[in-house]
């Protein structure tokens, strides 16, 4: 018996790997032939480190929010309510620091992030109205807090290190990225592990993938739901504090529509809007393809309105392909 | 219709049946559930094809592509669930798809003519004898029973010459029964044959002039309503049984370990012991399923006491699982399993703890425990990776029981547990279910709407008919034809 379950195990784990690898391909070919073909546009510059570290910098705020916009989505629910968090996160920031130090300041936005996803999800649990529609709401209302809290105006906050957290690396400032990349990665793989390797994360999976089947399995839907929106929410604070970091103002304004380019990293990611699919290397190769393209439209030049273009086409093919891909898996 | 079979895989839900109506005619189709009464109507209304046999209509073929191919050539089914536009008006609704236009008809942008619309409703309702239900009133706004006559007005507005009532009457109140048995006889005045589908046996005796039945996907008989006796209809629907299938181990039933006192709803009296399996019989919609998932904290408890072991009260399924009480759902797509997850995070799903230290979970952990079961129960795939819907019915519920396994509960909720799965996965399920049972602690509380499993597996049998649960007697003292009688109120 024993040696059947060893066997068993190691085919199991096997075919893990191989799944694995299956979900992610897609997303991560499409990151290299993107980043092959501006390449080759660009010429050889394109790939100099200075130039890789502009686009890391570039993608670090959409990929924090993003990060737990891909634990929401796993779990069947959405947040519209991102980008007017970063917002308040900026302004929160930027207030508590002329009275406090900067940890201290950032600790307060991502709170004041967590509690605007503690509304979120108490509202959804409660009135059991669709999550779309509660943060709908509270993406105006957080808005609307943002700019009542800073009065209609740009916050000026004293300089810290806080302003630091996204400055380049290059002239040999240390750790050879910038501290807000290192920060990035360890979330990325903070939240991964939460999502594969916890009861929490396969709660999220399980709700994604069948609400009902989960409630009869005994996992408590309201306390669940409630968690993932407020890491959601205290994630999206924290993409705030970068925001803040590139700014170096509180600035209620910022972020306007910044959540469909989160919700399009994790859809490009292959994340689905119905639940119970997505990944954090998915969701970071998702939102690193965003940023090749906008930067090497840039660069070589070409204007704004063909980068919407092209990352519109790609988020529609990327989604396109990978339901192709899903019902051929389907098939017996 | 004639020599009509159809398969789903490799069960045979059809095999052979022969079925006729004629004009001016009330035909009742009677049968045990699964007993391919809805599949030979999807049939006949074009929602599913034959793999064999004909059919004909005043002499003609008869092989409707879709149900709207089968509407026009005059077969129409009205459904247990009315399929109106509650929004619509109730005229809208009923030359809905068939709106007459002004001037030519074919014109995409033609416009709606409302006074034909009015004239074609207006008749329409008058043929069903109800000329007061206002055409121009929203169709959500009417009476259950009301909306039932929308919908009958409905198919005979397209000119329907087979109406297919199905469980007619499951959504009216008594009155409302007497009221559609007469617009029933004023069609059939007309010359429009009736098919008509119910499990009250009663029902089939007042409406109908013939009956046809159906037992295992073939025809078991067939006469004149008034000449034959409730019981012989009875006797024709139940068949013999199978013998063998149900294995029979020697059970000792100890203390009680589920007790129920007045729950309602369900209005269930039962005490459950260790080392006994009771079954539930009843037909569907009396009630059974609703007592299960009350008791397992799915729906809520309105009244009454519930015990399990020293825990009294609601509980949630988090807690139901604690207390080591699990539940095996009727709906395995929709609730009993989530396909798009794999055999091993759907069998370990209810108590991740053991897999990792802490809050961690491994899943090479829950690959191994589920690799046990997979092998214990036989169930058929390629890895415990592999997501469920990948798998066959009768391996998919493997995996849902072996998710009671995996748990270790001792009371284990059963509901329709063998529904739609193959007669060798049934037979693994029920000597499982006794060789659980068989070990003097655990005990099953069992839903099945399949007599002879009932009889074969359970120690003791309870009647829920019309939302009321009755007393739990002895398997010997019940025959298939006691509990369907009682079942469907024939007994009183």
């Amino acid at each position: 018996m024993d040696r059947a379950l060893a066997v068993d195990g190691s085919v199991g784990r096997r075919f893990v790997g191989a799944r694995r690898l299956a979900n992610e391909r897609g997303v991560l070919l499409g990151l290299a032939i993107v980043t092959l073909a501006f390449g080759a546009l660009v010429g050889p510059q394109f790939f100099a480190a200075a130039n890789l570290e502009l686009m890391a910098r570039q993608t670090v705020i959409v990929c924090v929010a993003a990060l737990g916009m891909t634990m929401i989505i796993v779990s069947g629910g959405i947040d519209l309510s991102v980008g007017s968090i970063v917002a308040l996160a900026t302004v929160v920031t930027a207030l508590l620091l002329r009275h406090m130090g900067p940890l201290a300041a950032a600790g307060g936005a991502v709170a004041a992030g967590a509690l605007c996803g503690a509304l979120n999800g108490i509202l959804i649990t409660r009135l059991r109205v669709v999550p779309f529609i509660v943060t709908l709401g509270t993406m105006l209302l957080v808005r609307g807090a943002a700019k009542g809290l800073a009065d209609e105006r740009r916050i000026e906050a004293p300089t810290t290190w806080l302003n630091d957290l996204l400055r380049t690396a290059q002239g040999g400032g240390g750790w050879l990225l910038p501290s807000g990349i290192w920060l990035t990665l360890v979330l990325a793989a903070m939240v991964a592990f939460t999502l594969d390797y916890t009861r929490f994360g396969r709660h999220l999976f399980a709700i994604g993938s069948s609400e009902r089947t989960a409630r009869l399995c005994g996992v408590r839907i309201d306390r669940t739901k409630l968690a993932v929106y407020i890491c959601g929410a205290a994630l999206a604070a924290l993409s705030g504090v970068l925001q803040f970091s590139k700014l170096s103002v509180g600035d209620p304004t910022v972020a306007q529509g910044l959540e469909l380019d989160v919700i399009a990293a994790v859809i490009i990611g292959g994340g689905s809007l119905l639940g119970g699919r997505g990944s954090v290397a998915g969701t970071i190769a998702g939102a690193a393809i965003m940023a090749v393209i906008q930067i090497g439209c840039s660069q070589q030049g070409l204007p704004n309105w063909v980068q919407q273009i092209v990352t519109g086409a790609i988020i529609v093919f990327a989604v396109g392909l990978d339901r192709w891909r899903q019902a051929a898996l389907a098939r017996p | 219709m004639r020599g009509v079979s159809r398969r789903f895989g490799a069960t045979f839900a059809l095999d052979g049946v022969d079925f006729a109506v004629h004009g001016g005619e009330v035909c009742a189709l009677v049968g045990q559930n699964g007993a391919g009464k809805s599949t030979l109507m999807a049939i006949l209304a074009g929602a599913l094809a034959p793999d064999a046999g004909e059919m004909r209509i005043d002499g003609a073929p008869y092989a409707p592509r879709d149900p709207l191919a089968a509407r026009r050539a005059g077969v129409a089914m009205i459904h247990q669930e009315l399929s109106l536009a509650p929004h619509l008006t109730v005229m809208e609704n009923i030359v809905l798809g068939a709106e007459p236009v002004r001037g030519g008809a074919g014109r995409v942008l033609a416009v709606v003519d409302r006074a034909r619309m009015r004239e074609t409703a207006e008749a329409a309702l008058a043929q069903v004898g109800h000329r007061d239900i206002p055409p121009d009133q929203p169709v959500g706004d009417l009476a259950p029973a009301a909306q039932q006559l929308v919908e009958i007005a409905r198919a005979l507005a397209s000119g329907c010459r087979v109406l297919v009532l199905d469980e007619p009457t499951s959504s009216l109140a008594h009155g409302d029964v007497r009221l559609l048995f007469e617009r029933i006889a004023r069609l059939k005045s007309q010359g429009i044959a009736i098919v008509y589908i119910s499990h009250f046996i009663e029902e089939v005796k007042a409406v109908s002039d013939r009956f046809v039945v159906l037992r295992d996907g073939r025809n078991a008989g067939g006469g004149i309503t008034s000449t034959t006796a409730a019981e012989d209809i009875v006797g024709l629907m139940v068949g013999r049984r199978l013998d063998g299938l149900y294995p029979r181990g020697q059970r000792t039933p100890g203390e009680v370990i589920l007790e129920l006192d007045g729950v309602v709803p369900g209005a269930a009296t039962l005490a459950l012991r260790r080392g006994e399996v009771v079954g539930i019989a009843g037909l569907i919609g009396a009630g059974r399923t609703r007592l299960l998932r009350a008791i397992f904290g799915l729906e809520p408890i309105r009244s009454g006491r519930l015990a399990v072991g020293a825990f009294t009260g609601a509980a949630e399924p988090h807690g139901r699982w604690r207390q080591a009480v699990g539940m095996l759902s009727e709906d395995r797509g929709g609730e009993g399993l989530a396909p798009g997850m794999s055999i091993a995070d759907n069998m370990t799903l209810t108590r991740l703890s053991p897999f990792g230290p802490a809050f961690t979970v491994m899943p090479a952990r829950q690959e191994s425990a589920a690799a046990h079961w997979i092998d214990r129960l036989g169930i058929r795939c390629d890895s415990p990776r592999q997501a469920v819907a990948q798998l066959s019915g009768g391996n998919q519920q493997k995996v849902a029981v072996g998710r009671l396994l995996q748990h270790d509960v001792d009371v284990l909720i059963l509901d329709e547990p063998t529904r739609g799965i193959d007669v060798v996965s049934k037979a693994q399920i029920y000597e499982l279910i006794d060789r659980l049972v068989g070990g003097g602690t655990k005990a099953a509380l069992l839903v099945s709407s399949y007599l002879p499993e009932l009889l074969g597996v359970c120690d003791r049998i309870a009647v829920m008919a019309r939302g009321r649960l009755g007393a739990a007697r002895p398997v010997d003292e019940w025959t298939e034809h006691s509990l369907l009688m009682e079942a469907s109120g024939a007994a009183s």
